[in-house]
């Protein structure tokens, strides 16, 4: 293999640190849906390059389900902007406080 | 050192996640996000994972990706290109945007895993399979009931109870 684990966990560490930027910046709904996936994405790459070069199969099984309970979270997630989109008619997070319990 | 594949996915996949939080409409968003998200299925390809890059192509560039695509249409048309951050809040996301980056970076580049490679060859994906039903089975059928239960309490959330009271008082 060329490319080292370093190179990996470097792009890892670029995209949580955009994800994170999406979730402190942003107020649109679903851009922070957006940065969640992005920063899920950037574990999933750790997971998958450390089982690389550990060599494991163990980090490629995680990466699956972490995949997968992603995929449900999504589901979730988008649902609960269109109900809140039905109610508020808008995405901004700001309006959404009348939520808080 | 990294190779032209490595260097270019790199500059895909990054450069997406910016544009995906960064363009102003957010279709052209979702869809830059499908390039983060292709742009990983190929760093697995490049780590002799292909069985995680199938997955998520089919999971996140497929399914995913297109139902944060519908989600968007149905939103209204100047809310998808209407951008709501102010600026002072992004002054403080992009400090630490870069904090947690040079932080972690540093962090990583003077651990022991800069020097780490591996010649070993990859583990084999029937390997994979063979853990699934094998040590990881509980967690297997837990997740499949997960799943099931997430999409039932998706669906329960998103059903639009007003429909069904006027068809009730036709």
């Amino acid at each position: 293999m060329t490319s080292e684990l370093i190179d990996f966990t470097l792009v890892s560490v670029a995209l949580l640190g955009i994800g994170i930027y999406g979730l402190a910046v942003k107020r649109n709904f679903i851009r922070m849906l957006f940065a969640v996936e992005i920063i899920i994405n950037a574990a999933n790459l750790n997971l998958v390059a450390f089982a690389r070069f550990l060599p494991d199969s163990g980090g490629q099984s995680l990466a699956l389900f972490s995949i997968a309970i992603a995929a449900a979270e999504v589901g979730v997630g988008l649902s609960l902007i269109i109900v809140a989109y039905r109610m508020y008619q808008n995405v901004d997070i700001a309006d959404f406080r009348s939520l808080k319990g | 050192m990294a190779d032209a594949v490595f260097l270019a996915l790199s500059v895909i996949t990054i450069g997406s996640a910016i544009a995906a939080l960064e363009l102003r409409s957010l279709i052209y968003g979702s869809i830059a996000l499908m390039g983060t998200l292709g742009g990983i299925a190929g760093f697995f390809f490049l780590l002799d994972s292909p069985f995680v890059a199938l997955f998520q192509l089919a999971v996140y560039v497929g399914s995913i990706a297109v139902l944060i695509l519908f989600t968007v249409m149905l939103v209204k048309r100047e809310l998808i290109f209407k951008n709501i951050e102010d600026k002072r809040r992004k002054f403080a996301g992009f400090g630490l945007m870069l904090v947690v980056m040079v932080a972690l970076g540093a962090v990583f580049l003077d651990s022991g895993i800069k020097s780490m490679n591996t010649d070993e060859p990859a583990v084999d994906f029937r390997d994979i399979g063979t853990d699934f039903v094998t040590y990881y089975w509980p967690a297997l059928i837990l997740m499949a009931l997960i799943l099931a239960g997430s999409v039932t309490g998706a669906l329960v959330l998103a059903k639009r109870e007003d429909v069904e009271n006027d068809q009730r008082t036709n």
